[in-house]
């Protein structure tokens, strides 16, 4: 249904040409492989959490609002035009940063929308708050045990797994604390080798152990069964795969060394920028191999820019250039897979509209969430746009959040999820609304 | 190559303090403990990375009642705990734990040139200083270049200090001390990441933390501030009044290069939110930007730096200074140069907010991931009535029922820190001559050693470590560790036993049984991924 409607509203050949040059593997997706009731495929949704707040304001960047030059003197971007380093138009108000160029193709073609000004009601410009009340669901209450994706999962109608949710990254998230089984991925190259766990002989001398310890018993029930799970997925899906792994390995991996860098003062051992697309591109190929998989989390680091975060080019347009990079392989990696998959990328809160004293930019509020995937209604930017004038601006100093982020994830869970009025009321309690009052999917 | 030694021929049980089979001690026979020995192991769950063997032979030496009033006393004393001159030996051997502040910015000055002369040679990429992990695809010479010059300057200090803080943690006999630099440092977080913070975080836990870990709170929270790796890392380095501009040739010749004109909140809002008050500690945004105006001028002396100066590098600089009349936590602040950032200190460290916030991070970390109300509401009280003295404060923590209540024993889950450390204690092991292993072990779970990118450092409760994966890279961990004991010559059964027998009442009995009944080859890793071993 979808392919059918990308080969209509574009020239089929361009389209396959230019995908297939933009992602080995992606064309299969819409010009390849016969159709083999996908309709009937899983929905699926990923959400990509970027911690530190992103500041919004340089992703779609509002060149049309005049107060936002006004307010950023060193750091604002361009307009768009024919110079280098100008933001790519997306509409009469807003561009994307140059840096994020390659996710253009998405946006062409309706398959990348953003929600501007939008965000968490509790007015908090707590990090650790903000980004707690984001991954709760439940903004201003603290004493939340579980995160909304373990809630959902607990209400996601059909059959469980132990791979429908999948949290890739080192930690738990607590987007997934809670009752639900949540497998999870581990980061760098080697996080799908085998492990000692994996010997069943261990496996069982494991399983008698913990026997009379509840919480580990559990969790190492989760483990076994998930990672059986996952490298049979793998396994099946890695002849297909081989190549294009490969090519982001390479890519991720600078000059001379071995995809990290050797220098512990460079990244403290956490994942890098780059070696977040190599991770990316496994996450997508294993949701898009495993029939079972649904939900997916991970997280990004590194956008808290209070000093030289520069402006089409320097500290933010890099980070922005990985994240695209990322993304891209994560498209990749789902193949045919995106055309039901929304992935949702989001921040705990924008920053100031005014760069500070140092040129960055300090904790502020509205920012903008993302949404691509085959059932995204994209290429436009949602929300209303409530202006960057002084009077207009949160507590005179921050871009107003005019649209509560549970107001975009919500018609995500409902149309695309399928989620009922009563598990609505599990996965964002008390949240009747408003909506966000533009479509956020294709009808 | 001392540490290599011994590895191989270092385990205690090896060097005679357990026999072969046939003639166990006498405890080895004894399933379960008495109540005494399960305070004492108690004690060494939680007031120090876990018990080796030979702390478990001094308990049935001396009697575990006898062993704990020692051993607490003596904790609570570091500075009476002589280092075993071997290790001293060790710390002594690396040369960049004691260079000045300058010096170790210096090395970064030299990095940074190297890489900017490269890129200049080769590129037109410019170096960034201001985040990590910058890497742009274009770039990758330049990128190279940095690297190299970081490998040669940078590199050696980071390792050094990440080997003196491992080495302390798993040999020093002042375990309690290694537990509160944790503690503290992580309190006070700075990333290793950012910039120049690279070479100075070692300096900042050698000259903010350490010293200050049983001592006065305003001590530590005024030396902390004042700290390079503070001033730079949350950025109060760089905030200035409106209108500032720069002195110099620099700025003169090019206005607008990296001109400083304003205020950055960034360490107000930390100071209030994570040091001090905490986040429900009563203040608003507004109080954030009044107090990060109070705090202009705080910043690090660059001229000093480039003459070497040879102590710390604070200055604050008058001219940066916001001058105006302010109000901040309800008080009007008239103006006093660096007297206003010093008052707001001595305010922020006998805030009751602040006691509360200090009573209930210890508490978790000591006791329960959810610390009994009492017990923080004790705890902050205490603070207060002794102005933030925190030797006063860890003695009412240590002091108290809730700290020793049985139910409370070997519920916490270890952080992978304390479980790497614990794991080498466990077998009596050195730390290895190259820890660069074991920090790619805490790398990969997460929990990278002074690589805690955000200012809240790590949580130290389950909720945030307990995962399949965690649980998958344990035992990974545990087997690797006991496969090195085979690759290195060791006998795993008897290896096994040895770990049973020397850590006797640390296992259950369910453990034990379980062990025995299991082939030899996977005893021994079966024991460090136990239950038991998990938790502390």
């Amino acid at each position: 249904m979808l392919r059918r409607r990308f080969l209509l509203s574009t020239p089929a050949a361009a389209c396959a040409g230019s995908a297939s040059l933009l992602w080995p593997g992606w064309s299969d997706a819409w010009a390849g492989a016969p159709i083999q009731a996908r309709s009937k495929a899983a929905p699926k949704l990923v959400v990509v959490m970027l911690r530190g707040a992103v500041d919004g304001l340089s992703v779609v960047v509002p060149h049309g609002d005049t107060g936002y030059q006004q307010a950023r003197e060193s750091i604002a971007l361009a307009a768009p035009s024919s110079a280098e380093g100008t933001v790519l138009p997306l509409d009469r108000l807003f561009g994307l940063h140059p840096a994020l160029e390659r996710l253009m193709p998405l946006w062409n073609r309706g398959l990348l929308g953003f929600v501007h000004a939008s965000g968490s009601p509790d007015p908090t410009r707590s990090h650790f708050d903000a980004q707690d009340y984001m991954e709760s669901g439940t903004p201003g209450r603290k004493s939340t045990p579980d995160g909304w994706m373990n809630r959902l999962l607990s209400h996601l109608p059909g059959p469980a797994s132990t791979t429908r949710a999948l949290n890739m990254g080192a930690t738990p998230a607590r987007i997934f604390a809670g009752p639900a089984t949540v497998a999870s991925l581990g980061l760098g190259p080697r996080a799908m080798d085998a492990k000692a766990i994996d010997n069943p002989e261990l496996q069982a001398a494991l399983a008698r152990l913990y026997a009379s310890d509840g919480s580990l018993a559990r969790t190492f029930q989760e483990t076994t069964q998930s990672r059986i799970e996952m490298s049979r997925t793998m396994a099946a899906a890695d002849a297909r795969n081989r190549q294009a792994r490969r090519e982001a390995e390479m890519a991720a991996a600078a000059p001379g060394d071995n995809g990290r860098s050797s220098d512990p003062s460079a990244d403290a051992g956490a994942p890098t920028a780059r070696g977040f697309a190599a991770d990316a591109l496994r996450l997508g190929q294993l949701i898009q191999a495993d029939p079972h998989t649904q939900l997916a989390f991970t997280s990004v680091g590194g956008w808290d820019t209070h000093v030289n975060q520069g402006g089409a080019r320097g500290a933010l347009a890099n980070r922005l250039g990985s994240l695209g990079l990322g993304l891209e392989s994560l498209i990749q990696g789902l193949g045919d897979a995106l055309e039901h998959t929304v992935i949702v990328v989001m921040s705990e809160f924008g920053r100031t509209v005014r760069q500070n004293g140092t040129g960055g930019t300090d904790h502020g509020r509205g920012n903008v969430m993302w949404l691509l995937g085959g059932p995204v209604a994209g290429g436009h930017v949602r929300g209303e746009w409530p202006g960057l004038d002084r009077a207009a601006l949160a507590d005179g100093r921050d871009l107003a959040v005019t649209t509560d982020f549970r107001g975009v994830l919500s018609p995500v869970l409902q149309q695309h999820l399928g989620l009922g009025d009563a598990a609505m009321d599990q996965v964002f309690p008390g949240f009747s609304g408003p909506m966000l009052k533009e479509p956020v999917l294709r009808s | 190559m001392i540490s290599r030694r011994r590895i191989a021929g270092g385990l205690l049980w090896s060097a005679g303090l357990v026999s072969a089979v046939g003639s166990k001690p006498v405890w080895a026979r004894t399933v379960g403990s008495t109540p005494d020995e399960a305070r004492a192991l108690h004690a060494l769950n939680r007031l120090a990375y876990g018990p080796r063997p030979a702390d478990i032979q001094a308990i049935r030496v001396q009697g575990a009642q006898a062993w704990l009033e020692g051993f607490v006393a003596a904790q609570l004393e570091p500075q009476r705990v002589a280092l075993p001159p071997m290790l001293a030996g060790r710390l002594q051997g690396l040369e960049t734990l004691g260079l000045s502040q300058a010096e170790l910015l210096s090395r970064f000055q030299r990095a940074a040139q190297a890489a900017a002369a490269a890129a200049t040679a080769g590129a037109t990429a410019s170096p960034e200083v201001g985040m990590s992990n910058t890497a742009m695809p274009d770039g990758s010479n330049a990128e190279a270049a940095q690297t190299r010059a970081r490998r040669e300057h940078v590199r050696p200090v980071v390792l050094q200090a990440a080997q003196a803080r491992l080495t302390r943690a798993i040999e020093s006999p002042a375990q309690l001390q290694e537990v509160l630099v944790e503690f503290w440092f992580n309190h006070f977080n700075v990333f290793v990441g950012k910039g120049p913070v690279s070479v100075l975080a070692g300096a900042y836990e050698r000259d903010a933390i350490r010293p200050h870990v049983l001592g006065r709170f305003r001590d530590m929270l005024g030396a902390s501030a004042q700290h390079p790796a503070m001033l730079l890392y949350l950025d109060n380095a760089q905030s200035v009044r409106p209108g500032y501009r720069a002195p110099g040739l620099l700025a003169r010749a090019n206005p607008n290069a990296g001109r400083l004109s304003g205020l950055n909140e960034n360490y107000a809002r930390e100071l209030m939110e994570l040091h001090t008050l905490g986040v429900d500690g009563g203040y608003t945004q507004q109080d954030v930007t009044e107090l990060a105006r109070m705090l202009t001028g705080w910043t690090v002396d660059g001229r000093a730096a480039r003459q070497g100066r040879s102590g710390p590098l604070f200055v604050f600089d008058p001219g940066r200074h916001d001058n105006g009349p302010k109000r901040w936590l309800g008080h009007a602040v008239a103006p006093a140069g660096q007297a206003e950032g010093e008052w707001a200190l001595d305010i922020l460290a006998t805030h009751p907010a602040t006691a509360r916030h200090i009573a209930f991070k210890l508490a978790q970390a000591f006791v329960a991931d959810q610390p009994p109300a009492s017990l923080v509401s004790r705890l902050a009280d205490r603070f207060l009535d002794s102005q933030g003295d925190l030797k006063a404060v860890t003695q009412e923590l240590i002091a108290s029922g809730e700290f020793w209540q049985p139910q409370g024993h070997g519920v916490k889950f270890k952080t992978p820190y304390h479980y790497l450390i614990s794991s080498f204690r466990a077998l009596g092991l050195a730390t290895p001559a190259d820890v660069g292993p074991l920090l790619q072990v805490l790398a990969q779970a997460g929990m990278p050693l002074y690589g805690a990118q955000t200012p809240d450092g790590y949580k130290n409760v389950a909720s945030a470590w307990m995962s399949p994966e965690a649980l998958a890279q344990r035992v990974q961990f545990a087997s690797a560790l006991a496969e090195r004991r085979v690759r290195q010559g060791g006998r795993i059964e008897a290896d096994a036993q040895g770990l049973i027998d020397a850590l006797g009442p640390l296992w259950s009995a369910g453990t034990r049984d379980a062990v025995s009944s299991e082939p030899a080859p996977m005893r021994l890793a079966l024991l460090l991924a136990s239950p038991e071993f998990m938790k502390r």
